[in-house]
């Protein structure tokens, strides 16, 4: 095992980095635009909590190749990224809806009130303040979620949505364990600078900056 | 204090407050029941009573943060419910306890909130915010850029003030807002709320349990209990002459009423002046003003004359010296 394919293919993990990003960046885009209503929903309305919530943990446990196997004769899925994308963003749903929920619902009170009391409509309270205040959870949970997709989007790579899982793939096909060991190396640090990234931005929010600014 | 235009027989009425009761749908006995009151337009009236005698909702159901099961209330002869509840809380200053300022906005945010929701361009609200931080005794310069955790609870609640009386509301609610802070810092708030009302003069409820604090501050004291308004009055009034044994009670803990009695009526005499009729009826100055108050009441003057030794007329003491030195805080008097 050694570093050779790295070094002499480094344009090739380079290029399939970048399409890991692109495959990532797709499934995450999609996942919020479920998972942002769907926490504010579950945040307003206890009542259907622990339904969602269940529901979306028994997604979790789904086998990732029995749930790429069974989209593949999805018409317009099929083989390839639509699937992988599907995939992974119903994997996230359940760290980025389970934060969104946490993140609005631990709000202290009597801000919240507060807000009533100053004459916010309930949409601006959300805007103004639920959602401002929730947002160190809510990138939280979004670290998590790329983080897993990032590991996750590796598996895709069987139904040929392209990424880094290939080197792994193919690396296993043919036995050669440099490969292995270059796409190991470059999903590891994607993830590792994604996490980086988003922990970053948790703390550059202005309710961290707020909290910390104390302790100065 | 109240402003009356034409008519000294009936202060304008800023609050009507009409048979309001409140019953919370998971128990069986009303927070407030069947309550009337009318607030005189520029008074500070103090909701007093234990907890859960229902003054916090009758404060909140003021500005429809709970909504009165029956009744009505009106605000400057406005029904509530006629208009939009946020816009209606726009015009009305809310402070509470836990002063409730925003975490993650800086002192000039949280200020400039309702003028924001107003749509106030930047130049007012930030020459407006300047200006209420100067009325609330924290310098703008020192104090727009922080945040709300980088404060003392002392400040933090002048900022809460601050933003209240952001749009210069007419009204404004105040639930128990010094309940949280130390001794010292309460009265230094307790004091600017009180030239703050008298610069300002708007129309203020206030809820405490303190009955202290309601004799410092009100102009109307309001006592209830079980959801009933159980006294209502000019504070020297409850504090001497308590309507029950509840009231008597409460008061009963009150500096108030022992300051009064430790001061010799004689210290605070006004000197007689030239011209001025002698008050019908005098007690000796060695007297405290407790019971010089007493018997003011009982003989239904506004003053009495005070007598030396001698049984010389040497001063008055009137109703305004006896409600100052019942208001007075505690560490000026222990001097």
């Amino acid at each position: 095992m050694n570093f050779d394919y790295l070094f002499d293919h480094w344009r090739e993990v380079l290029d399939l980095t970048w399409e890991h990003i692109e495959l990532c960046a797709l499934a995450i885009g999609l996942a919020l635009i479920f998972a942002i209503p769907l926490g504010i929903l579950i945040s307003a309305v206890p009542r259907l909590r622990f339904t969602t919530i269940a529901i979306l943990g028994a997604i979790y446990t789904i086998p990732s190749l029995a749930f790429l196997a069974f989209l593949i004769p999805v018409p317009t899925l099929g083989l390839g990224r639509e699937s992988a994308v599907v995939v992974l963003a119903a994997y996230a749903q359940l760290a980025l809806v389970r934060n969104m929920q946490t993140g609005l619902t631990g709000v202290d009170p009597t801000v919240i009130e507060a807000a009533r009391g100053t004459g916010m409509t309930p949409i601006q309270s959300l805007m103004h303040v639920r959602l401002p205040l929730a947002l160190p959870v809510l990138i939280a949970g979004l670290r998590i979620a790329t983080v897993s997709t990032i590991s996750l989007a590796t598996v895709t790579a069987w139904i040929s949505a392209g990424g880094l899982g290939t080197l792994l793939f193919e690396g296993i096909t043919f036995n050669r364990p440099s490969m292995i060991l270059a796409g190991t190396v470059a999903i590891t640090a994607l993830a590792l600078s994604a996490d980086l990234l988003l922990r970053l931005a948790e703390r550059l929010t202005p309710a961290s900056r707020a909290l910390h600014s104390a302790q100065s | 204090m109240s402003d009356r235009p034409d008519q000294p027989n009936e202060p304008p009425i800023a609050i009507h407050y009409d048979r309001v009761t409140k019953i919370y749908p998971n128990g069986n006995q009303s927070a407030v029941s069947d309550l009337s009151l009318d607030v005189i337009k520029g008074d500070l009236v103090v909701l007093l009573g234990p907890s859960g005698c229902g003054k916090t909702t009758l404060l909140k159901m003021t500005n429809r943060l709970i909504e009165p099961t029956t009744g009505s209330i009106s605000i400057d002869g406005v029904e509530i419910h006629s208009l939009p509840a946020p816009e209606l809380r726009r015009r009305i200053g809310y402070v509470i306890q836990q002063t409730g300022l925003f975490p993650h906005m800086r002192v000039e945010d949280n200020i400039a909130v309702v003028p924001k929701l107003l749509k106030w361009d930047r130049q007012r609200i930030h020459d407006r915010v300047d200006e209420l931080l100067d009325l609330v005794g924290l310098p703008p310069a020192g104090y727009r850029r922080r945040y709300p955790a980088q404060l003392s609870g002392g400040e933090q609640q002048r900022v809460g003030l601050a933003r209240a009386l952001a749009v210069s509301p007419d009204t404004m609610l105040m639930d128990e807002p010094f309940g949280a802070l130390d001794a010292i810092t309460r009265s230094h708030l307790q004091m600017e709320l009180r030239r703050i009302h008298q610069t300002l003069g708007q129309t203020i409820i206030f809820v405490t349990h303190d009955i202290d604090e309601a004799v410092r501050l009100a102009d109307q004291i309001v006592i209830m209990r079980e959801g009933r308004i159980v006294q209502s009055g000019d504070p020297l009034e409850i504090v001497t002459n308590p309507a029950d044994a509840f009231v008597s009670e409460l008061v009963g803990a009150s500096d108030a009423l022992r300051r009064l009695s430790l001061i010799e009526s004689g210290t605070v005499a006004t000197p007689l002046a030239a011209g001025i009729a002698p008050p019908a009826e005098s007690i000796p100055a060695s007297t405290d003003v407790r019971t010089a108050f007493g018997t003011m009441l009982g003989a239904g003057l506004r003053a009495i004359g005070l007598t030396d030794a001698n049984g010389d007329l040497i001063g008055t003491i009137d109703l305004d010296t006896v409600r100052e030195i019942a208001r007075t805080h505690p560490v000026e008097v222990s001097t």
